[in-house]
């Protein structure tokens, strides 16, 4: 287990402004690390950090079990891939692949020979002799990554790289990267704000709020554990839906309550828990709310409700109701005959519940 | 020692620029401050001796003179300068076909020195010799022109003299302006049947007010600082009928040697230029750090 | 615009009309001076007494130019403009390009390199740009003494450079200021230096702004008159100087065609500079001022 990468009680504020909070990291070599949330979370400045771009105020960043305090960028051994691409826009191509390599004082030969590697790495041969205002969005990207690449970093960092390709390039591009980083077998960090796209690229996932860590973990833990309503509602779309509901305490498990529209009350039985709030969230993912014709699971629980909105989505078809007060999503398979104001049962998978406090919106 | 100064090297490369403008924009201010409250002639003297400076100079008919100066000046320059430059910025902004050509020939006396422009003016409105002669020449036997020799309406040609060679500039700002417009909104009020008048009236020009400003601005500045058109037009005169505060300034400095009346003449034009330019640049800074 | 939809073809005719001759007029307006120097300057004395200001020239004749040049008294000295001419060369030439080099270097700090009071120190840079200069002109007479300056090419190339930066400085940060940050990140890590980022990523980038800030530090250097004539002597004056002192020489009789003659020639560089690169120009005014 080789750490490639240690963040330790990193802390930095501009001024007054605190923007990175005890930030504690840890990753190991081969690591696609995505830090994701929303605009003014602080996962770019934390990248910047990282690259040595921006000063921290207190704590320690160690790559390859250095320490990198008054390591100046050009010597912390990475590269980074930005999202307007920042290619050198009066060199060809191929001087901005090199530019860093003769800053360096690499001679000619080694240039050209990894020039020659990179650019059949990433089909971009035939550019060479371009400038950046010649090239298309996508064909900008993979000289962006050629630059990097050609580093031969230990860390790879991108800040928010796919923002300004549109949607079909992105997909695209995503699978050129997830394909870069099993052929490199290299360590990556990676700024979104697209929670799919930390889903897709991740083996570990920092979900960030206002310069804080709101959750670390795998795509699966994070999807299916979320940590607290801020990360259920954040990962996963459509979001997870979060339910008004009270726990009151029976013998030897709890009765959670909820109020439907028409005043009447559904109670779920939860033996798990050994202790609830009174006012709890109960978390629920769309998909794991159906149809009753599908499949018999055990463990299941019927809610009649009535249907408010049909939103058909191609694969599937998102079927909108109203639970306890709140607007519930529910995934039908996209055959379903439902109609709007019918009122059917939903089908809920009981051992997908997440409880989250209300007030403190933490995870129970 | 060169990691520091890699990491310093921003501040090291301004610094001198910094150190320059201290001493010399803002401690030769100080200096000459200084000067104004003493009692200096010829060699300057350092002992502050109040506001007698000020005092000799608000009383002199010949400040009075440059300052009245200024303000007719001032005023009517910037005045006709503005209404010049809007009209045929308007007219320019017609579509026409030449306007490239006719671009360049309103803005060229901006490229000008104001000697030559003062030069050349000089001569056109030379009595006797100049458009005086040939008005006269067309039959008009009684007409005179010689404002230019004449201590109550010299000041006017150079009033007309700094028109001719700024209203170029205040047109392409304005032009500018006007073509920043939004185009959508003038559509609109044609489709509703605003009269051509009207729009510019009702729509453009209030929408072109931080242009207005900006032109006001530097119309304001380049009336304050006017001293090589005066020199050049009427010398100063007749007598010192055209006198400014700049020249004012100069001749109290290197003719008359009373180093006391330059400061505080000096000091009284910069006050007046800051109250002009200060709130302005304040708002415009501002307004880029929002940004 | 005046072409209203909702005024009929006629009018519209009309109107069009009017606003090409008022154009015109315009036009003749702005040439007169022009149209005026030139000919005059091409008229012998008798012709412009006998004649009219408005007339072209009924026998051209050079020599008013040739005087100009060579033999037009300015002050003591009868030697024309020509050293006054080089003189301005001498001053003009160093003074735009040292300027524009310290305005590059400074504007790129300014714009790429936030520092702690960085903004403070532009803000005082750029309001020194909107001081009347009398308000400067003792006490750097008394220091250019000191320097042993006093009345040298090099004092005012030295005067030229201090005045000059502010706005030097404000055009080159205006427009670095619209560069991406991130090439600076990019290139940091790459590894390159503060000078080398300067070098090879700022300067190709730089030319449209170069070409505004020489041609407007040329014109206002060519054709200064207040730091000239107080701070030069008989022999380093600048053209404007010695046009002034030709123009107003109270001795003998008033040549006017070599007057004018002698206003042209102090005007040509800037003139045609102007011609060339307008474009350029215009868009140096306009950036110091509608921007800030």
């Amino acid at each position: 287990m080789d750490s490639i990468l240690k963040i330790k009680n990193v802390n930095k504020n501009f001024g007054k402004i605190s923007v990175l909070n005890d930030i504690n990291i840890d990753i190991e070599s081969g690591d696609f690390l995505v830090l994701v949330g929303p605009s003014g979370c602080g996962k770019s400045t934390l990248l910047n950090c990282i690259a040595g771009l921006e000063k921290i105020n207190s704590g320690d960043v160690f790559i390859d079990n250095k320490n990198m305090s008054d390591v100046a960028p050009k010597d912390r051994d990475i590269a980074m891939v930005f999202q307007s691409y920042a290619l050198y826009p009066t060199m060809t191509v191929e001087k901005n692949i090199t530019f860093g390599m003769k800053v360096r004082g690499i001679t000619e030969d080694v240039q050209k020979e990894k020039l020659k590697e990179v650019a059949k790495q990433l089909q971009i041969e035939n550019l060479l002799k371009r400038k950046p205002g010649q090239l298309s969005g996508g064909q900008r990207q993979r000289v962006a990554m050629g630059r990097a690449l050609v580093r031969n970093p230990k860390l790879f960092l991108f800040d928010e790289p796919l923002s300004n390709l549109d949607a079909k390039l992105r997909v695209e591009m995503r699978t050129e990267i997830k394909r870069l980083h099993y052929d490199l077998g290299a360590s990556m960090v990676y700024v979104t704000h697209d929670q799919i796209e930390a889903m897709t690229l991740a083996t570990k996932i920092v979900v960030m709020k206002d310069g804080f860590i709101q959750q670390i973990g795998t795509p699966a833990e994070i999807y299916n554990y979320p940590e607290n309503i801020f990360v259920a509602d954040f990962m996963g779309s459509p979001p997870m839906n979060l339910i008004n509901a009270t726990a009151i305490k029976e013998k030897n498990h709890y009765k959670i309550n909820i109020k439907m529209e028409d005043g009447s009350i559904v109670s779920i039985k939860e033996k798990n828990k050994s202790k609830l709030p009174e006012d709890l969230l109960l978390g629920i993912r769309p998909e794991n709310i159906t149809e009753t014709s599908l499949k018999n699971k055990q463990n299941c629980h019927m809610i009649r409700s009535k249907v408010d909105i049909i939103e058909p989505a191609g694969s599937d078809t998102f079927v909108v109701t109203k639970i306890g007060n709140t607007e519930v999503t529910a995934r039908f398979n996209s055959e379903t005959q439902v109609s709007i104001g019918s009122e059917i049962d939903f089908v809920v998978d009981l051992g997908k519940i997440s409880y989250f406090d209300k007030l403190s919106g933490q995870r129970i | 020692m060169s990691n520091w100064l890699e990491k310093h090297l921003p501040k090291i490369v301004l610094g001198p620029s910094f150190l320059a403008i201290i001493l010399f924009v803002y401690g030769f201010i100080a200096w000459t401050a200084w000067i104004s409250f003493t009692r200096s002639r010829l060699m300057p003297k350092y002992d502050i001796d109040g506001f007698i400076q000020y005092q000799r100079l608000f009383d002199s008919p010949r400040w009075e003179v440059a300052i009245d100066n200024l303000f007719i000046f001032g005023f009517l320059f910037i005045l006709i300068s503005m209404i010049l430059g809007l009209v045929i910025a308007i007219f320019l902004d017609q579509k026409i076909r030449i306007e490239g050509a006719l671009r360049t020939i309103y803005l060229y006396p901006m490229a000008l020195s104001l000697i030559v422009t003062g030069t050349a003016w000089k001569w056109i409105l030379n009595p006797g010799l100049g458009l005086e002669s040939v008005i006269k020449g067309w039959g008009f036997k009684d007409f005179t022109f010689d404002w230019v020799i004449n201590p109550d309406f010299a000041i006017y040609t150079v009033v007309i003299a700094g028109v001719w060679q700024a209203s170029g500039f205040v047109m392409a700002l304005f032009l500018a302006g006007l073509r920043s417009v939004d185009q959508e909104i003038v559509k609109a009020a044609q489709v509703d049947g605003v009269p051509t008048f009207r729009i510019y009236t009702a729509i453009i020009i209030p929408s072109m007010a931080p242009i207005f400003l900006s032109a006001f601005i530097v119309l304001a500045h380049l009336a304050i600082k006017s001293f090589d058109l005066v020199i050049a037009l009427t010398g100063g005169g007749p007598g010192y009928a055209t006198d400014l505060p700049a020249t004012y300034m100069y001749t109290m400095a290197f003719s008359r040697g009373d180093i006391g009346q330059a400061a505080s003449s000096a000091i009284i034009m910069m006050i007046v230029v800051f109250a002009v330019v200060v709130p302005y640049l304040y708002s415009e800074l501002r307004n880029k750090n929002d940004q | 615009m005046i072409n209203n939809i909702n005024n009929t073809n006629y009018t519209n005719l009309l109107l069009r009309f009017l606003l090409y001759f008022i154009l015109i007029v315009f036009v003749l307006y702005y040439l007169l001076p022009l149209f005026v120097m030139i000919t005059t300057s091409l008229k012998s004395l008798e012709e412009i007494r006998t004649g009219s200001l408005v007339s072209l020239p009924r026998n051209i004749t050079f020599e008013a130019w040739g005087t100009a040049w060579s033999s037009a008294c300015t002050g003591i000295q009868c030697e024309g403009l020509r050293p006054f001419f080089w003189n301005s060369i001498f001053i003009a030439i160093p003074a735009v390009f040292i300027s524009t080099l310290i305005g590059a270097l400074n504007g790129y700090v300014v714009a790429q390199w936030r520092f702690r009071g960085a903004n403070i120190i532009f803000a005082l840079m750029l309001f020194g740009c909107f001081i009347p200069f009398q308000v400067i002109l003792l006490p750097m007479a008394r220091i250019l003494g000191l320097m042993d300056l006093a009345g040298s090419i090099t004092g005012l190339i030295f005067v030229h450079v201090i005045y000059g930066i502010g706005f030097t400085t404000l055009f080159f940060r205006n427009y670095y200021v619209n560069i991406p940050n991130e090439l600076v990140k990019a290139a940091k890590i790459d590894g390159a230096t503060f000078l080398r980022i300067f070098w090879s990523i700022f300067l190709p980038l730089s030319l449209p702004i170069i070409v505004v800030t020489v041609i407007w530090q040329f014109t206002q250097i060519w054709n200064d008159f207040l730091f000239g004539v107080s701070f030069s002597q008989a022999g380093t004056q600048p053209i404007t100087v010695a046009l002034n002192n030709i123009v107003n020489s109270t001795t003998g009789v008033k040549e006017y065609n070599v007057d004018m003659a002698a206003a042209i020639i102090a005007a040509m560089p800037t003139l045609i500079v102007y011609v060339f690169a307008g474009k350029y120009f215009i868009r140096g005014l306009t950036a110091g001022s509608v921007k800030g």
